[in-house]
């Protein structure tokens, strides 16, 4: 994506920092708006922690697991990871509709297509980032305060810290992944958007 | 109103047209029925003039507008800018042109919201190539140059109408363009304001040979253009040099819209 280096005549650029620079004001400015697209992937994300914690735990336990429960939880973990793929899609297509102006600007500006879809795509890979971090947290804390109760403090014990790193890891590439992947069609609505949208003005 | 008497010979070099329109036909599909917003225009705009379309809502001006900037192509005849037939350019290099050659100024602005009235300026530059520094170096002495110096970096929602317009005349002007092409461009501003920024287009237009390109409502335009374009029914209706004005302003003030 990053083209700094050639400068060559006729064509234009959008270096990397820049593109960066303007993706994260986007996510601060309109926070709310980031929020409601970041929820999809926090649910998805603290879902699939939970039950991979849970997991983890009753297998620590020495509990006895039934492994058709496995298939089951995988079957729901990626039900809900595709719902929360369609929700992210959605709130992202509404957030293009209400940026038509600031698109059709940038491109009177001379914004190639591929500059309005780096973006919007840089944008959900942060909102993503984040959205897997807290994600996992709320997972993992979900499932040891249920235990905790359940079990008492021995459940500490049957906590691997080293596993449950790698969730978080898991967690990030699967949540940024999913909001970069549900960002592909309003992207390329918004790379379509023509520059003349600049100049409609809402009566 | 006050009328400077200004001849317009500094700029125009004879026969040199920066944007030639001819037998612009443009038309839309509104469901099943073809509407022809524009039928046969055919108009030459001089290097350096300031140029205004008037029209009311509905008479094809906006299209016609967007012939002129790049922004839509005719059905049939033929854009020309700087002798270059804009349906001979595909999408990167139109691109190109709406950063180098053209620069828009908006009724509504249009400042990108989630940058700085700095950032908004050196956004065109740095697209153009410009290194950071540069494009800051610049950036200011546009700033300062349309009386802004003080809120380089004021979000466009701490500035008023006013000032966020002459933000966007200051980005308008980032790469140097040949022509400026604003549309309503005092349409959301009270009216002292917005003869402060017609009186800024003007002087710009004066002291660097910009060519500014207006479709406007506003009758304080006619004091500072060279040439009026009258659309109609998607026709020219009449092209009034300044000099011959005054006398229709009164007849015209209560044409709708």
């Amino acid at each position: 994506m990053k083209k700094a280096g050639g400068r060559d005549v006729g064509r234009l650029q959008l270096p990397f920092r820049v593109a960066f620079h303007i993706s994260m004001q986007s996510v601060r400015i309109r926070f709310w708006r980031s929020v409601i697209t970041a929820a999809g992937t926090v649910l998805g994300i603290a879902f699939l922690v939970s039950v991979l914690t849970a997991m983890m735990i009753q297998q620590n336990s020495g509990a006895i697991t039934d492994p058709s429960e496995k298939y089951r939880m995988t079957w729901l973990v990626i039900m809900s990871l595709l719902v929360c793929l369609v929700g992210i899609t959605n709130a992202m297509l509404m957030s293009v509709t209400e940026r038509y102006k600031e698109i059709g600007t940038m491109k009177c500006l001379g914004a190639y297509d591929i500059f309005i879809v780096e973006l919007f795509f840089i944008e959900s890979a942060l909102v993503g980032f984040i959205a897997s971090v807290i994600g996992w947290f709320l997972g993992v804390f979900a499932v040891v305060l249920i235990k905790l109760f359940s079990e008492g403090f021995k459940v500490f014990s049957w906590i691997s810290p080293g596993e449950v790193f790698l969730y978080l890891i898991y967690s990030i590439l699967i949540g940024t992944l999913l909001s970069v992947i549900a960002t592909i069609i309003p992207a390329q609505v918004a790379a379509r958007m023509p520059a003349a949208a600049a100049l409609r003005v809402e009566v | 109103m006050a009328v400077q008497p200004q001849t317009n010979q500094t700029v125009a070099t004879g026969t040199e047209y920066i944007v030639r329109c001819k037998d612009v036909v443009k038309e839309y599909m509104m469901g099943t029925q073809v509407v022809r917003a524009l039928n046969g225009v055919t108009l030459d705009i001089v290097r350096g003039e300031y140029l205004s379309i008037m029209g009311p809502s509905g008479s094809g001006k906006s299209t016609l507008f967007n012939m002129i900037g790049g922004l839509d192509k005719p059905t049939s005849g033929s854009v020309f800018i700087n002798d270059v037939d804009m349906a001979q350019l595909d999408a990167q290099e139109l691109a190109f042109l709406r950063c180098r050659t053209i620069g828009y100024i908006f009724q509504t602005f249009n400042l990108i919201p989630v940058m700085t009235a700095l950032e908004n300026v050196m956004l065109p530059m740095i697209f153009g190539g410009l290194s950071t520094d540069e494009a800051i170096d610049r950036g200011i002495e546009l700033l300062k140059l349309v009386g802004l110096g003080e809120r380089l970096h004021h979000k466009p929602s701490e500035l008023s109408g006013g000032q966020q317009q002459r933000v966007a005349i200051a980005r308008a002007l980032a790469n140097n363009p040949q022509i400026i092409l604003a549309d309503e461009p005092t349409g959301n501003l009270d009216l002292r304001t917005g003869k402060e920024i017609i009186e800024l287009l003007r002087q710009l237009n004066k002291e660097q040979g910009v060519t500014i390109i207006s479709a406007t409502h506003d009758l304080k335009m006619i004091d500072v253009s060279d040439r009026i374009v009258w659309i109609r029914d998607g026709r020219i209706d009449r092209v009034e040099e300044r000099s011959a004005i005054e006398v229709h302003v009164g007849e015209v003030e209560g044409t709708p819209g």
